[in-house]
């Protein structure tokens, strides 16, 4: 359910940030993290008896590694090929990373599916909603 | 006074009926019951995710439109869960149990058509409740200083963590954490910086659409990326025609419809307890009433009838508090109040008297809404259930270009993409700790008034804490806060010796 380790990476940095600022500004954060630290022991301790007897694993049963990292790679693939090279690149590589992670996707139909929606996407926020975002430019910052 | 509210409500129309309004709230509705229909999508994400298109428009117009999307997601939900045994938003885990069976036994179209009419019902006295009640609370919350607006609030946080799924004490771990990120940023009194690790992108503080769509966009995705079985429709085959209760049908499902109606109503006055709980309270109660107790599960239309009026009552139930108090009872709330507070509007008491046509456009528009979702239901059923078949590997990746889009578009500002991606991870490992998510945003949302209000009343008083104490209407909701953390500990310890309330537990849990 719980891994003890994990409360304490949580506990830690907060009371260190808690504690930081006396008084005004630093008042509730401090109470705050208090709280927070009192809440993380309570966890812990609901945890601890159980955590021997079974093996408890926080991963679900089929793991997604590659999946999980397809998700997580895209808004960064949106950010660099969006600063990079504007609207079109980004879009494509945000949509086409996100898609690599799903099973059954073959190279075809990730590539339909990001010409699709960088074209509507496109079409809707640069020519409709008029985001201030070059559509396609070479270089960049 | 009923005059009045009458009046003002008239207002209301007129508002809600100018075209532009038409359209959004419109176009609200058609999203709202597209997601819900649509396994994997959550009306939360969709929320996140049509927040920065609604920039550029009025703030009527805004708030219509994404309160539609989430009533709208709760008659899609119905479809999903009657036809495919698939309960893909908590509300409608409970309407599987007897929804599902009479799908089987061929009457899947019936119980779809008297659940669009029960979902009518449960609306439109939610909407009325919240006429006549939400100017009420108002007149009384004028009153209120900064010591019972604060005690008010912790009233609100510890109802909303504790009283939501999953375990308390990881409800108010979030809550808190949610307030501290809601603490990120420039300091409004002394103007000194905090938690901002000496990068200026943070000095405005976390944005609240960059944290919404990294928890319930992002965080989502990664825990239904692969995970989503094909769906099985072979019996989602339902025609208008079909949908026609018979008389028999209406008699038995006449009071249900009322006793449904009621609890829901109840729930949403209390907060922290939204549609999920009102719809299990429901079906408990028409369970207990029946004649024929042990039938249900076999496909009772009563079991259909009665959680999902609860459910439409207690959605539109849950705006009072919102609207009134500026407390939201959940997530949705809270998202749909920082959508206010994005478009410069406070929200508190004095919403409905300084923005009459948001209140009452508001409440004018969730009669059309509901209107206009019954007309989207009925003879377009075909068309939702062929929605169910679009596979989620195209929807995903898809939705993470309008997050991408969306964040970036909040602010033109590329460093919260990162940050949303940062938070969305951060989300994903929390929900598979057993953390929800959702207590954080409503944390977030809260954070900045409670410590303006805490900080305010401390000044009055001269930094004595007993202030809250003291003043009678705050010492009642410090003395709810009390009663709600001991009854608690209570329900906990108590499993230990009587299995039961552990069983009702495992099943509100399931629903997830």
């Amino acid at each position: 359910m719980i891994l003890f380790g994990l409360v304490m990476a949580l506990k830690g940095p907060t009371y260190r940030l808690g504690t930081l600022m006396h008084m005004g500004p630093g008042y509730l954060p401090t109470v705050l993290g208090v709280i927070l630290i009192g809440l993380g022991i309570a966890i812990a301790a609901s945890a601890l008896p159980l955590a021997e007897g079974e093996d408890e694993d926080i991963l679900p049963e089929n793991r997604e590694w590659f999946a999980w990292g397809c998700i997580l790679a895209s808004p960064l693939a949106f950010m660099l090929f969006g600063t990079v090279g504007g609207l079109i690149p980004g879009t494509f590589a945000c949509v086409f990373v996100a898609a690599l992670g799903d099973r059954e996707a073959t190279l075809k139909s990730m590539l339909v599916l990001s010409s699709v929606v960088t074209f509507f996407g496109v079409l809707l926020f640069s020519y409709i909603l008029q985001i201030p975002m070059p559509v396609l430019r070479w270089g960049g910052l | 006074m009923i005059a009045t509210a009458l009046t003002d409500l008239f207002h209301g129309f007129e508002v809600a009926f100018e075209p532009h309004n038409l359209m959004f709230c419109f176009l609200g509705v058609l999203v709202g019951n597209m997601v819900g229909v649509l396994p994997g999508m959550g009306p939360l994400a969709t929320i996140s995710i049509l927040l920065p298109l609604t920039f550029g428009i009025k703030p009527v117009g805004a708030i219509l439109m994404l309160a539609g999307v989430m009533y709208g997601a709760q008659y899609g939900g119905a479809i999903c869960s009657i036809l495919l045994n698939l309960p893909c938003h908590p509300p409608h885990a409970v309407t599987c149990l007897d929804g599902f069976p009479m799908t089987k036994q061929g009457r899947g179209g019936v119980a779809l058509g008297v659940t669009v009419f029960a979902s009518f019902v449960g609306a439109s006295w939610g909407i009325t409740e919240m006429i006549f009640l939400a100017p009420v609370l108002v007149k009384v919350a004028l009153e209120f200083g900064p010591a019972e607006i604060c005690s008010l609030m912790l009233l609100g946080l510890l109802a909303g963590s504790t009283l939501a799924r999953g375990s308390p004490v990881k409800g108010v771990a979030m809550t808190v954490l949610g307030l501290m990120l809601g603490l990120v940023g420039t300091d409004i009194e002394t103007g000194a910086e905090r938690f901002t690790f000496g990068m200026t992108h943070l000095y405005d503080g976390i944005e609240l659409i960059a944290l919404a769509l990294g928890l319930f966009g992002i965080g989502e995705f990664m825990n239904s990326v692969n995970q989503v079985s094909t769906v099985n429709t072979q019996y989602a085959n339902v025609r208008l025609r079909d949908m026609r209760p018979s008389k028999a049908d209406i008699k038995r499902s006449f009071f249900p419809m009322i006793r449904g109606t009621l609890v829901g109503s109840l729930c949403a006055l209390i907060p922290g307890t939204g549609p999920t709980i009102a719809s299990f309270v429901a079906y408990a109660t028409e369970k207990k009433v029946s004649r024929t107790p042990e039938k249900f599960g076999t496909g009772m239309i009563e079991g259909v009838v009665a959680p999902e009026t609860s459910t439409h009552s207690s959605v539109q139930g849950d705006f009072i508090p919102t609207m009134s108090l500026g407390i939201p009872g959940d997530a949705v709330m809270a998202l749909l109040l920082g959508a206010l507070m994005i478009q410069g509007i406070v929200p508190g008491p004095q919403l409905i008297s300084e923005h009459p046509d948001i209140f009452w456009g508001l409440v004018a528009s969730f009669w059309i809404g509901n209107i206009l979702l019954v007309i989207l239901n009925v003879p377009l059923i075909g068309l939702w259930v062929k929605l169910l078949t679009i596979p989620y590997k195209y929807l995903y990746p898809s939705a993470m270009f309008f997050v991408c889009i969306g964040v970036y578009a909040a602010n033109n500002d590329m460093f919260q993409v990162g940050e949303t991606a940062a938070i969305g991870f951060v989300g994903y490992v929390l929900m598979r700790l057993g953390f929800h998510p959702a207590p954080i945003l409503l944390g977030f949302v809260l954070g900045p008034r409670f410590e303006e209000n805490f900080r305010r009343a401390l000044l009055i008083s001269r930094g004595d804490l007993f202030v809250f104490v003291e003043r009678p209407i705050s010492a009642v909701f410090i003395g709810l806060c009390v009663l709600l953390i001991g009854l608690q500990v209570y329900v906990r310890l108590r499993p230990k010796k009587n299995g039961k309330p552990a069983v009702e537990h495992a099943a509100l849990e399931s629903a997830e």
